[in-house]
């Protein structure tokens, strides 16, 4: 099967600050790819630029068998730190707005399936400004399944999300990624996706230091 | 390449002394406006100029737009700026003219008002240019500079309407001149031109040697041992 | 074509509904409109003669300085939570936000326009001596000139320090030639001494071109990063 993402020699500076100082790797289909590594490290800079949001100072990046990202945009989904939601409408307005964005068939059904899938109300009326953070990450996340993507980037989906839920998210995630989807979570909580992510990929100072299959091997050695 | 520069550099020097003595004494003393007429040496020779120098920045423009390249934008950066400083030239020397010949420093001339609007088109480029955060300067710079070009047509036709409705000052520009007059207007065009273009390639070289320095500095960063940059890298995404 | 007009309105059926819910760009554009009309009332004390003549140039002002308040809050409602990158990220034409952003421009400067007309008639006793039903017309093509560029602008500006300051820096230049044929038509149409015919089919031009550029040239500026 070929690599559903494969980046080479990926360099992204800001001035002269460089994000991103070189990153090669093949990402295969249908894995749970969990990113860690430091605060600086490169891992958001990483998801931006594979979302297509910060194009890269040098090196090329292909997802789904192309370089023009812009084609197979239709067929990503990106949850972003921020919640990419107005806060002054409820879910169902949000999300009703985004599969308009992607020209999504079914819209009301559809919002209501990935508003249900990430264990919120689709009746919920509250605007989105009113959720607990926890609360507003899901919704976050329901709204970068809207268009069932092949691939999610999933920019710190955990973050502030109570245990419980945290790991309601995780089984939402593996099945997905055993329904053939490509996922890649950058997170601080390594250990919610042991046992459920297939890689670890660690970065340090952009670049990818080690990929391991299991959380403890790494850790033990620094 | 090191001699050409002053080569030319004395060459330009020698044209532009030799254009103001013309200006200065060869060139006859205009019969109603007398001497003070002899601004017009350099008010035109820099409006000229400054009009070349747009008309480049706006090719440059189109071209960076096109091919994304690097040098089309320090080109398009360099006639801006040296563009606006002759443009600063001619509206400093339009008033001083103005004063004693029309008895007004100020008139809403067609001419002197699109250099005017041009001045400010120009300046808002270099303060967006000045303003913006690094990495997209050139495509911003270059879709305001697009912008600029297709203003000008319509800035000249509501000033030639705006001055049919409101009567001004009738400016002399419409006579024969006289021909030793224009021998010297060409001479120190030619000099203005030869200045300018001398002007914008050592800016020229300047820029693109800073953007080497900025170039290898951020490929010292990129080569650095990883520990050192964890901290600056910190403190970035901190700021 | 018609996915672009579809999405226009899904746009601007939800920046509608924000403003409805958060009222931030129109209080504070009503406001201020309003301070403006006072202000200059005070400043400029004319007779009913006099005023014919410079209101073309005092309203047009009021309403460019109330519009630049709006069109700083148009994007700023994208910038929060960084919902621009979820449009970014999507397959969307761009043309579609671009175009429901300068409609939804149009609409709240026209309303406020439509609310401060009054204010201004009875500040400075005004009454149109020439043709008045091409006072809408100028109305109309004014706003949209003003629009289109503030809104293509001011998402210029997002990618800059200081984006409020630099909105004006930037549309202010550019505009001075529609300005010049809004204060030009109004002024003709109220004392009547002359026709407003030629400023208005400059201000059509003027809308033409810009409306066309901006329609080529707003993707490289939305995805600018």
């Amino acid at each position: 099967m070929p690599a559903a993402v494969i980046v080479t020699d990926l360099v992204k500076q800001f001035g002269r600050f460089a994000a991103l100082r070189g990153v090669t790797a093949e990402f295969a289909p249908s894995r749970l790819y969990a990113i860690l590594g430091d605060n600086g490290a490169g891992k958001t800079t990483l998801l931006r630029a594979l979302a297509g949001l910060t194009p890269p100072t040098r090196g090329s990046i292909s997802m789904l068998g192309t370089t023009d990202l812009r084609s197979v945009c239709g067929q990503l989904g990106y949850m972003a730190h921020p919640s990419l939601l107005y806060d002054e409408m409820s879910g169902m307005e949000n999300l009703g707005y985004f599969a308009r964005l992607y020209d999504v068939s079914n819209k009301d059904q559809r919002c209501a399936e990935v508003i249900g899938a990430v264990k919120l109300d689709p009746s919920l009326t509250r605007p989105v400004g009113q959720y607990s953070q926890g609360m507003r990450q899901r919704m976050s996340l329901a709204r970068a399944l809207l268009n069932d993507p092949k691939i999610l980037l999933l920019d710190e989906p955990f973050s502030n999300v109570d245990l419980r839920s945290a790991r309601e998210m995780v089984s939402l995630l593996t099945g997905l990624r055993d329904a053939g989807k490509t996922i890649f979570v950058v997170t601080h909580q390594a250990p919610l996706l042991e046992g459920a992510a297939d890689e670890f990929v660690w970065m340090e100072a952009g670049q990818i230091i080690s990929r391991t299959s299991d959380l403890a091997a790494r850790l033990e050695t620094p | 390449m090191k001699r050409v520069f002053p080569i030319l550099a004395v060459l330009t020097a020698a044209l532009l002394s030799y254009a103001l003595y013309q200006a200065l004494v060869v060139a006859p003393t205009e019969q109603t406006m007398g001497d003070v007429q002899r601004i017009f040496y350099y008010h035109v020779p820099s409006a000229w100029t400054a009009f070349i120098l747009f008309s480049i920045n706006f090719v440059a423009s189109v071209a960076y737009l096109i091919r994304r390249s690097n040098n089309a934008d320090i080109v398009a950066l360099v006639t801006a700026e040296v563009g606006v400083v002759f443009c600063t030239v001619v509206l400093v020397t339009g008033p001083i003219w103005a004063r004693p010949v029309w008895g007004i420093w100020w008139t809403w001339d067609l001419r002197l008002t699109l250099t005017l609007v041009l001045w400010l088109i120009y300046v808002s480029y270099l303060v967006l240019r000045r303003f913006s955060s690094s990495g997209q300067t050139p495509l911003l710079a270059a879709v305001l500079a697009i912008f600029g070009a297709l203003d000008v047509p319509l800035v000249y036709f509501s000033i030639w309407f705006f001055r049919t409705q409101h009567p001004q000052p009738v400016i002399g520009g419409g006579g024969s001149i006289d021909p030793r007059m224009l021998h010297v207007l060409l001479i120190n065009w030619l000099a203005f031109s030869c200045f300018a273009a001398l002007v914008c390639w050592s800016r020229y070289r300047l820029e693109v040697l800073r953007r080497e320095v900025d170039e290898t500095l951020a490929l010292e960063a990129l080569l650095e041992p990883r520990g050192s940059q964890t901290r600056t890298s910190q403190t970035w995404r901190a700021g | 074509m018609s996915s672009v007009s579809g999405l226009m309105r899904a746009t601007l059926a939800k920046d509608l509904r924000l403003e409805l819910r958060s009222k931030d760009a129109i209080n504070s554009m009503l406001f201020f409109s309003l301070l403006v009309v006072v202000i200059f009332s005070f400043s400029f004390d004319p007779t009913a003669e006099e005023s014919r003549r410079i209101a073309g140039g005092l309203v047009w002002v009021a309403f460019l300085f109330a519009a630049v308040v709006a069109l700083n809050q148009t994007w700023a409602r994208e910038m929060r939570n960084q919902v621009l990158d979820a449009y970014r990220v999507s397959p969307a034409p761009t043309n579609a936000l671009f175009l429901a952003k300068v409609v939804g421009n149009f609409i709240f400067v026209t309303v406020l326009q439509a609310l401060m007309t009054p204010l201004f008639i009875v500040f400075y006793n005004l009454r149109a001596l020439g043709p008045g039903y091409q006072l809408p017309i100028v109305a109309a093509l004014g706003t949209w000139a003003l629009v289109v560029n503030g809104t293509f602008f001011a998402a210029m500006s997002l990618r800059t320090r200081s984006r409020e300051i630099m909105l004006p820096l930037l549309l202010f230049p550019i505009s001075i030639p529609a300005l010049l044929a809004m204060v030009e038509a109004t002024g003709a149409i109220l004392t009547g001494e002359f026709s407003a015919k030629f400023w208005i089919v400059l201000l059509a031009a003027y809308d033409v071109v810009f409306t066309i550029a901006s329609l080529f040239l707003f993707g490289f500026v939305l995805q600018a990063e």
